[in-house]
């Protein structure tokens, strides 16, 4: 087991709130993600499509 | 594929998927060797285990002006060249650069206390990363706040500019003040001054980082161009309507 000494509060705190900033952000590109495909996916049900023709959803 | 083929949003979000999974993995990998390294890092003979805590604040210090750099370039591509992806570059990068920058004051702060004696001091390389992270708040709000995207572009980017001048001043603040902070030990001239066994697991956590941002911004623009896709449909749907 590592001995962090008498500091080790601050020293795991340092730690896990870099973990818990890190997980949020990569929370946040996911959830956004799926959030703007399925606002695509709806607009694509309800028949818009962009100018150049192609349909909402269609990312090469 | 030239660069100002990437200028097409389409052709950016076809290169973006076929890069993500990769630079995730890289991300990953590169993370898991330098957390392995700051574990099995040697106690610093004054600090003992908590030198530790640089292999993270260290990274999100320079990353925190790093991306404000990135945003600075993004903000000449929109004013000078009005490139397509410049705005979708630096809004996207903004609440990444800010959680960088409010990772490096907590452990900072959380480095101070046991060392200094204090979490807080109002000495000028404090207080310039705080003004960064209050620059950072203001340029998500002003993004917000503008619902014309052209406009809030234009605005944003001459901020960003603005803010740049920042830079040097967190950079050298040291130099130019009496600070409680110390001095730069690693990008120096002359080298850096600290041992292998510390400057080795620092280097792997600052590319780990720098890794993550590319990783993150990259998902993020793609996002906003989706988000941009998005709006622009719904007008369409509105216009289509209302005729």
């Amino acid at each position: 087991m590592m001995s962090l000494g008498p500091y080790a509060s601050f020293i795991v705190t340092s730690y896990a709130a870099a973990a818990i900033v890190v997980v949020m952000l990569i929370g946040w590109v996911v959830i956004d993600y799926r959030n703007q495909t399925a606002r695509l996916r709806e607009l694509d049900r309800s028949g818009v499509t962009r100018r150049s023709g192609r349909s909402a959803t269609d990312t090469p | 594929m030239s660069l100002i083929d990437l200028a097409n949003p389409t052709r950016f979000l076809a290169l973006s998927a076929r890069v993500l999974p990769w630079l995730a993995a890289a991300t990953v990998i590169l993370l898991t060797i330098g957390l392995y390294q700051s574990a099995s890092a040697p106690d610093d003979y004054q600090q003992g285990a908590t030198v530790k805590i640089m292999f993270i604040h260290v990274p999100n210090a320079w990353l925190s002006m790093f991306v404000w750099g990135v945003m600075s370039l993004a903000s000449l591509g929109t004013l000078v060249w009005r490139h397509p992806l410049a705005d979708v570059a630096a809004k996207a990068a903004a609440p990444i650069g800010a959680s960088f920058t409010f990772l490096a004051l907590l452990t900072g702060s959380l480095w101070g206390r046991p060392m200094w004696g204090t979490y807080w001091e109002w000495d000028a390389r404090l207080t310039s990363v705080l003004i960064l992270f209050l620059m950072y708040l203001g340029l998500m709000a002003l993004w917000r706040a503008v619902e014309d995207p052209s406009r809030a572009a234009r605005a944003a980017a001459v901020l960003t500019l603005v803010g740049a001048l920042n830079l040097p001043i967190i950079k050298f603040s040291v130099d130019w003040w009496n600070t409680l902070h110390q001095p730069a030990s690693v990008m120096r001239m002359g080298g850096s001054t600290l041992d292998k066994a510390f400057l080795v697991p620092l280097l792997v956590m600052a590319v780990a980082f720098t890794l993550l941002f590319v990783t993150l911004h990259l998902a993020a623009m793609r996002n906003e161009i989706l988000r941009r896709r998005v709006r622009s449909l719904q007008m369409m749907q509105a216009s289509q309507k209302a005729a």
